[in-house]
């Protein structure tokens, strides 16, 4: 099946019950599919007027306790930033699902490309966390959505998966396994006196327990800056105190969290790091690369965010350079740069989207930087 | 929860958060009015309110979700009935009540609307119609009557209203009505059947807003109050296209729209759930 299916399939193994969406190419067919299997199951699929009305309908069914899901691409992805913020705001869980394909703008709708990675990350207006995945194929596609919706009900925060046209409407074997054996996890939910209740104030992981509509907690939910109780205080206090969980919550659990893959790395000298469609040009290029002698390995970002500031700190101490792999022209590069904090060099090998990276680039580059291109 | 040292008792007193009164609406202004007379219809009504919700989106009137002691969502600008409508679809049981203003539902909002509407998704949508934007200080919007002055529309508005019931009824609301401040009892009325009514239900309320609105327009309180009383005309059943606000024409008033159609879940489960989960749903 096509990642974008996978990609379906998954969110229903993970207890999905909710799809709000709206068409748009390359990720319609994750609408499509969940729209013939959510009624089904006794779930709901609706097709809404907009991007900013589907993830506003996914926002509303969480609030009521279903576990909720959207996909869309790079112009809905835009829409949908507002109402991120608020589910990033009122820590609502649910899972948003961007193909991404080339833009800026209408782009190129039907090819893909990775240059969303800096939207995902900062799209929404003010200070937040969020969680990111990124996934190569679509048996991975399918895992990870699992993990999203397992992550997003943990932590209580929106969680993306930042994948790519080429693995959405990549067609490989996915194998399903039997649904005892998929660990899903559920929000931690409220407790206690209905009276004394205070829907945000966190529990041992920095994360408070959520009463849903209809329960009798009575609670409050607002985008405002809220304190424990749920209610509008127009303070720098609260605004400090609100900051201070929304953010912990994801930052005081990373190793948690954040997932890498690394492949031929333990005595690699060059670390191509990469994430997405663009691992699988970076796996081929680093065994080539070993073929011809250079010590190479692949550090495969699985989370982008939350992103692997401690990994990539770490290998930038032992290595002769960072090569970044990715569909844009230098976004993820630019965290590597950072963290690399002028230890080892940071090389892009980059792309202005519409197509794959051929492996042979970032041999070139390789060979290039191990002094094998005389 | 506490009440503040200056709260007074009052009736609505177990659905208000009264450890946040006093709250944030101007003197005059009519939203307070329009709020208890829901409270006061949710009560009345004998719906089963732990299973009832309030949805605000953003503005004067968006602040109610605020003050509701009810399962209660303020959420973005423009997008209380998407986020009602998921809501609604996730869990059928609840009754779901949109509490919001004109700027939200009709400008910033006014996609969400139509299609709320049209599917048929069973949600009571109270809309305070004070003619512009208060919350920013009284811009002209969507329903801010023709040559009205407004901040930013200082030599007054180019552009003509929209006339809400017509536009709830032509996109395919249920049950339509429009009622003023000052007609508190119909009001309550209204929103008592438009929480009993099985599909989307769409209330007007027209409110002073003393502060921006009137202000520029010099219209007092009072004065307003006596166009309510005196340039309305209550005509049950009357056909949609009448209803332009013209206060020197008078502005008719009533219940307008009272039908039966399939929701939106009805109409899913139908057709496109297999037959046996749909019964289960049902059961």
């Amino acid at each position: 099946m096509t990642g974008d299916v996978a990609c379906a399939e998954g969110a229903l193994a993970a207890g999905c019950s909710f799809f709000g969406g709206y068409p748009i190419t390359p990720a319609t067919e994750i609408a499509e599919r969940m729209s013939e299997r959510l009624p089904e199951i006794g779930g709901t699929f609706i097709q809404m007027e907009d991007e900013i009305a589907a993830i506003a309908a996914v926002l509303g069914a969480s609030c009521a306790g279903a576990k909720a899901m959207t996909a869309t691409s790079g112009p809905g992805f835009s829409l949908m930033m507002e109402n991120l913020g608020l589910a990033a705001c009122t820590e609502t869980p649910c899972v948003v699902v961007d193909v991404q394909r080339a833009g800026p703008s209408t782009g190129l709708p039907t090819q893909g490309a990775q240059a969303d990675m800096m939207q995902a990350r900062w799209g929404s207006h003010g200070d937040y966390e969020i969680i990111a995945l990124s996934p190569m194929s679509p048996q991975e596609i399918f895992y990870q959505t699992i993990e999203a919706f397992n992550l997003s009900e943990t932590y209580r925060t929106p969680v993306l998966i930042m994948t790519d046209e080429m693995v959405g409407h990549l067609s490989e074997k996915v194998v399903i396994p039997e649904a005892a054996s998929i660990k899903t996890l559920v929000r931690p939910s409220a407790k206690g006196r209905k009276d004394r209740f205070k829907p945000y104030r966190p529990g041992e992981n920095g994360v408070a327990p959520m009463a849903i509509a209809g329960q009798g907690y009575n609670i409050h939910a607002t985008g405002l800056t809220h304190d424990e109780r749920g209610y509008p205080v127009m303070t720098v206090e609260a605004q400090e105190e609100m900051m201070r969980r929304i953010k912990g919550k994801i930052r005081n659990n990373l190793a948690d969290i954040i997932r890498t893959h690394s492949y031929r790395l333990e005595d690699a000298d060059i670390a191509v790091i990469s994430y997405g469609v663009s691992a699988r040009t970076s796996l081929a290029a680093v065994d080539e690369a070993r073929e011809l002698g250079i010590k190479a390995g692949l550090l495969r970002l699985i989370t982008v965010w939350p992103f692997p500031e401690v990994e990539l700190r770490s290998l930038a101490e032992r290595v002769k350079a960072l090569v970044t792999v990715e569909v844009n022209l230098g976004q993820i590069h630019l965290e590597v740069e950072r963290c690399a904090s002028g230890k080892a060099p940071a090389i892009l090998v980059g792309h202005p989207g519409g197509a794959i990276i051929p492996p042979e680039r970032v041999i070139e580059k390789l060979k290039d930087i191990a002094g094998k291109n005389h | 929860m506490e009440p503040s040292a200056r709260h007074m008792p009052h009736p609505l007193d177990d659905l208000l958060r009264v450890d946040r009164i006093p709250h944030i609406w101007c003197p005059g202004c009519g939203i307070g009015t329009v709020f208890s007379s829901c409270l006061t219809s949710m009560k009345s009504s004998g719906i089963d309110l732990a299973k009832t919700v309030m949805v605000s989106g953003i503005g004067c009137s968006g602040r109610g979700a605020g003050y509701v002691n009810l399962d209660s969502y303020h959420t973005t600008h423009g997008r209380a009935l998407p986020f009602a409508t998921g809501m609604k679809l996730a869990n059928p049981e609840l009754n779901v009540v949109v509490f919001s203003g004109d700027g939200d539902l009709f400008a910033i909002g006014g996609n969400h609307f139509i299609h709320a509407a049209r599917r048929n998704i069973e949600l009571t949508v109270v809309c305070v119609n004070n003619f512009n934007y208060g919350m920013t200080g009284g811009q002209v919007a969507a329903t801010t009557p023709f040559l009205a002055k407004t901040t930013t529309t200082s030599l007054g508005n180019p552009d003509s209203p929209f006339n809400l019931p017509l536009l709830a009824f032509a996109a395919g609301a249920t049950y339509v009505a429009r009622w003023t401040v000052l007609h508190a009892r119909e009001l309550m009325g209204s929103i008592q059947e438009a929480l009993l009514k099985k599909g989307f239900s769409f209330i007007e309320v027209l409110a002073p807003c003393p502060v921006n609105y009137g202000r520029r327009n010099k219209l007092s309180l009072l004065d307003t109050m006596r166009l309510y009383q005196q340039k309305t005309i209550i005509k049950n059943g009357a056909s949609p296209t009448e209803l332009d606000i013209d206060f020197s024409r008078g502005v008719v008033l009533g219940k307008f729209i009272d039908i039966q159609r399939p929701t939106c879940i009805e109409s899913y489960d139908r057709t496109c759930r297999p037959q046996e989960i749909a019964e289960g749903k049902a059961a």
